[in-house]
């Protein structure tokens, strides 16, 4: 069994287009004995039949057109063994055609080795490369100097190479690499063996090298954070538990622990870890796929993080990062996109444009106002709905995302500060009241049972003279013939009650806060709460959600003119038949799992 | 936590991220070793249950035990079991196994045609029209332990195989979530980027996406993690006495046991490790693959 605890390890080969990354792992596959019988013998035969060149590089580029072509089009992975440790080997394509390629092998690594032609010296995508590596999060790296029969193995020029791009990684602020060997792959120098060619080069060889890579440290250390992947309820074959599940991807938690979900700020206690075919546990951590039944019965969805109630992730709609954009349009603003960031999936708009790096040299700043395909860009973007999350530097599972363009991921990138929107303080207050909050004997699970349906707020928006309250007293009327527990809260009787003290001129921002809670407390008593934003002087009804986080907003934009261009759930014009509306608002609750499908 | 243990957590993650992205989902069951772990990690995902059907493409060539293991499991497990095949080709003795019992004469380059045009026809053909539903589905009855017609004939758009990287060239250029387009066509060269853990999981109408949670695995691993978790597998796998045993399953005319008395899953894993199999590639005892024939068959929707 102890050969089972030997360490894998990842470790991905980039650089620029012929510069001999394939080479480099074939020779090293050829050299550690970790080729199939005979797959030397009928790559040499296929060589010799088809009158090319034996190369090495053959190994690896195992698909018809990349034999064809000579390049690597594709990532592909390979096994080897050293005498310590076991590797996976990604060999990345140098093509910037294939970045995105590159870039699916890079993310996988835990080291990464990139290969420069002393001949040629740094290129393009020797720059690029290195960049990415950075913005991956990939903190080791070692560079071969490759081909140095090609330059008669000379001290001076490895020297040079390795001075030329040290300078360039430490300009644009990316990780140093560890080290710099001088290797001909071809002749499998300084790979898995010392070449006698290279008399001046005292340091390890390549293989030596990454044995001595360190396997990152656990993240169990971190503080606990476990994106929401699924709420599961398989009610086949008698199961009746309700199972939160997902990846600690930080952290650890063990039963009795109280967490906290965020953006809802909704708190459970963990009463077990559910597993299939495993010893019982009392405690989890960081790397495990796994799920909880939770002893207060609460009403999350996926996307949001579990953390200790001490130490949850921010919040926000807008976050400042580095993304590399992949897609064939480019990155514009005004445009929708998707955001995955950990199990969320939210829209998301191009606020602002920082900066957008020359990707060919990386140095230099320029002023687009898009961010084109390739391209590396500092820019914020803003969600329609806050997310949680955390700096790449606190926790990188929660500080990294992808952009979807249509149907297709068309960048990353990692997220390098968080930037306040107007609701932060809102949010703030929410979470110290929620966190410190004393739940009474019913639960909001046991509100839902009786009620038939969850609670939420429903708001109807536009402008003034727009019929906004007419058309909420009608609702209000008819979900409650349909059995809902349902309150309309006019926005008059709580300026005449709770804003009493309030002079006629106070800020709008304290009329939305005070509003705010009070759909707050009917909220949690398990009603639907239908207003309008007459009731806070037309202000913006996302700040009523950032102090009611846990319930569902539906926002019902009433525009006669057709101009409205605001992100909403439903548009009507307010002329429609007032049955329509209502049943196209019902038709939403029970999209949104508020009502459920039976009734 | 220790490699194995990485593995199975980055497939049962994998597996999540399938279920939840796809509302027509389906899983690939050839009876092997792979897609019976891939079953296991299933039940792992899914704490005990599998929240979706399994189908296998029966050629009608399988070697007996393996049916009688897939119809055992699909009703101990309570499986949505769904078979297909391709009964035109079969009723047209269409197959490599009619055409050389019609000519026996066949040159060995024309035997290697015949086969992979019988591979594409019962199945990477039977598996297009089974996923696409316009061939017949069998769908056990868990009731009686027989297979009935399936009335859904809706189209799956997610389909998780059991490929693993280290097979063979082509195999290892894979991503985890994998697009086929309309004519179930693979473009190796236009494949989407795969960031960290976020998928594509995200498809244009006509298209479906193919999930391997089994890709970092490797044949060694696969082992392994039978013996850890003691899960069950078909007899052929082992030495019954002949010296022989097969080490991958096909189809009975176009795969040949290899010799070896491995007798249970320790014994494979030493062979594997430190005996004879330890440089031999796992699939040269199948004989469709040859000079790119693999990578051909893969492009048009072979697993």
């Amino acid at each position: 069994m102890a050969e089972l605890q030997r360490d894998t390890f990842n470790v991905v080969i980039v650089g620029h287009v012929d510069h001999g990354k394939s080479t480099v792992v074939g020779r090293l596959l050829a050299d550690t004995g970790a080729l199939p019988q005979g797959k030397l013998e009928s790559v040499r035969r296929e060589c010799e039949r088809t009158g090319k060149p034996f190369e090495y590089a053959f190994l690896l580029d195992a698909l018809s057109d990349e034999q064809d072509q000579g390049i690597t089009i594709d990532t592909a992975r390979c096994f080897f063994k050293s005498k310590t440790r076991d590797y996976i080997i990604i060999d990345a394509p140098g093509h910037i055609e294939f970045l995105k390629n590159m870039i699916s092998g890079a993310a996988r690594a835990e080291a990464a080795v990139l290969v420069i032609d002393a001949k040629e010296g740094v290129r393009e995508n020797s720059r690029r490369h290195g960049y990415i590596l950075s913005m991956l999060g990939i903190r080791q790296v070692v560079v071969c100097v490759n081909k140095m029969d090609l330059v008669n193995y000379d001290q001076d020029h490895f020297k040079r190479v390795e001075a030329e791009y040290r300078a360039f990684l430490s300009g644009i602020g990316a990780v140093s690499p560890r080290q710099f060997v001088p290797v001909a792959a071809v002749a499998g120098v300084n790979l898995a063996s010392r070449g006698k060619e290279t008399p001046w080069y005292d340091g390890p060889t390549l293989l030596e090298l990454l044995d001595a890579l360190p396997k990152a440290p656990s993240k169990s250390d971190q503080p606990l954070r476990m994106p929401l992947q699924a709420v599961y309820k398989f009610t086949e074959h008698g199961d009746d538990r309700r199972i939160f599940a997902g990846r600690i991807e930080a952290g650890k938690v063990a039963v009795g622990d109280k967490v906290v979900f965020s953006p809802s700020n909704k708190i459970s206690t963990i009463k077990s870890i559910e597993g299939f075919n495993a010893a019982p546990r009392t405690s989890v951590d960081a790397g495990w796929s796994t799920g909880f039944a939770l002893s207060e019965e609460i009403y999350v969805t996926r996307g949001e993080v579990m953390s200790h109630v001490e130490k949850p992730p921010q919040v926000s709609t807008r976050i400042r990062t580095n993304l590399i954009w992949l897609g064939k349009k480019p990155l514009v603003r005004g445009r929708d996109y998707k955001i995955k960031l950990g199990t969320a999936a939210l829209p998301v708009q191009l606020q602002k444009i920082n900066k957008v790096i020359d990707a060919s040299q990386l140095d230099h700043r320029l002023e687009k106002d898009e961010v084109g395909r390739n391209d590396v860009a500092d820019v914020v973007l803003e969600l329609r709905q806050p997310v949680a999350f955390d700096l790449t530097a606190d926790c990188e599972a929660t500080g990294r995302f992808v952009i979807v363009d249509g149907y297709d991921v068309a960048g990353g990138g990692i997220i390098t500060a968080a930037v306040s929107d107007e609701l932060g303080d809102l949010r703030a207050e929410a979470r110290v009241r929620d966190f410190n909050w004393v739940p009474g004997g019913v639960t909001s699970a046991d509100r839902a049972a009786r009620h038939g349906h969850r609670s939420a707020l429903i708001m109807f928006v536009g402008k003034a003279g727009t019929g906004k309250h007419t058309h909420a007293r009608a609702l209000e009327k008819a979900l409650f013939e349909a059995g809902r527990n349902v309150y309309m809260l006019d926005g008059q009787n709580v300026l005449l009650g709770v804003d009493h003290d309030l002079w006629v001129d106070a800020a709008q921002s304290e009329l939305v806060r005070r509003f705010g809670e009070v759909a707050h407390l009917l909220l949690n008593a398990g009603l639907i709460v239908v207003s309008t934003t007459n009731a806070i002087g037309l202000a913006d009804a996302t700040a009523v959600q950032a102090l009611a986080p846990d319930a569902p907003m539906l926002l019902i934009d009433v525009d006669p003119t057709g101009s409205s261009t605001m992100a909403c759930d439903l548009r009507i014009t307010g002329t429609e038949p007032e049955h329509e509306v209502i049943a196209k608002i019902a038709d939403l609750l029970r999209h949104r799992g508020i009502t459920s499908r039976a009734s | 936590m220790d490699h194995l243990e990485q593995l199975e957590q980055q497939s049962v993650y994998i597996f999540r991220e399938a279920f939840r992205h796809f509302e027509r989902l389906c899983m690939l069951w050839s009876i092997g070793k792979d897609s019976t772990v891939l079953l296991w990690l299933a039940r792992k995902a899914f704490f005990g249950h599998i929240p979706f059907p399994l189908i296998h493409i029966d050629t009608s060539y399988k070697l007996p035990e393996m049916i009688a293991y897939r119809d055992r499991l699909a009703m101990e497990y309570k499986l949505q079991m769904i078979v297909g095949q391709n009964k035109a080709a079969l009723a047209a003795k269409d197959t490599f196994p009619e055409k050389l019992k019609a000519n026996p004469k066949m040159t060995a380059e024309e035997q290697a045609t015949a086969r992979t045009e019988c591979c594409g026809k019962l199945k990477s053909g039977a598996l297009a029209a089974t996923l696409h539903g316009t061939g017949e589905r069998m769908r056990m009855n868990l009731k009686t332990g027989k297979y009935e017609v399936d009335p859904d004939h809706a189209p799956y758009t997610g389909v998780i195989v059991g490929a693993r990287a280290d097979e063979e060239g082509s195999r290892s250029k894979e991503r985890y979530f994998s697009p086929r387009d309309k004519n179930d066509d693979w473009d190796v060269g236009d494949q989407p980027p795969e960031f960290w853990n976020q998928f594509k999981t995200d498809f244009a109408p006509g298209t479906h996406v193919r999930i391997h949670p089994l890709l970092d695995w490797t044949e060694l691993n696969i082992w392994e993690y039978i013996k850890r978790e003691n899960i069950p597998t078909v007899s052929l796998y082992y030495d019954q006495g002949t010296g022989t045993r097969y080490r991958s399953l096909g189809c009975g005319p176009c795969q040949s046991p290899i010799k070896s008395t491995s007798k249970n899953v320790d014994d494979i894993i030493v062979e594997l490790k430190s005996g004879s199999l330890r440089n031999i590639a796992e699939r040269s005892g199948r004989l469709q693959d040859g000079k790119h024939g693999l990578e051909e068959l893969r492009r048009k929707g072979y697993m």
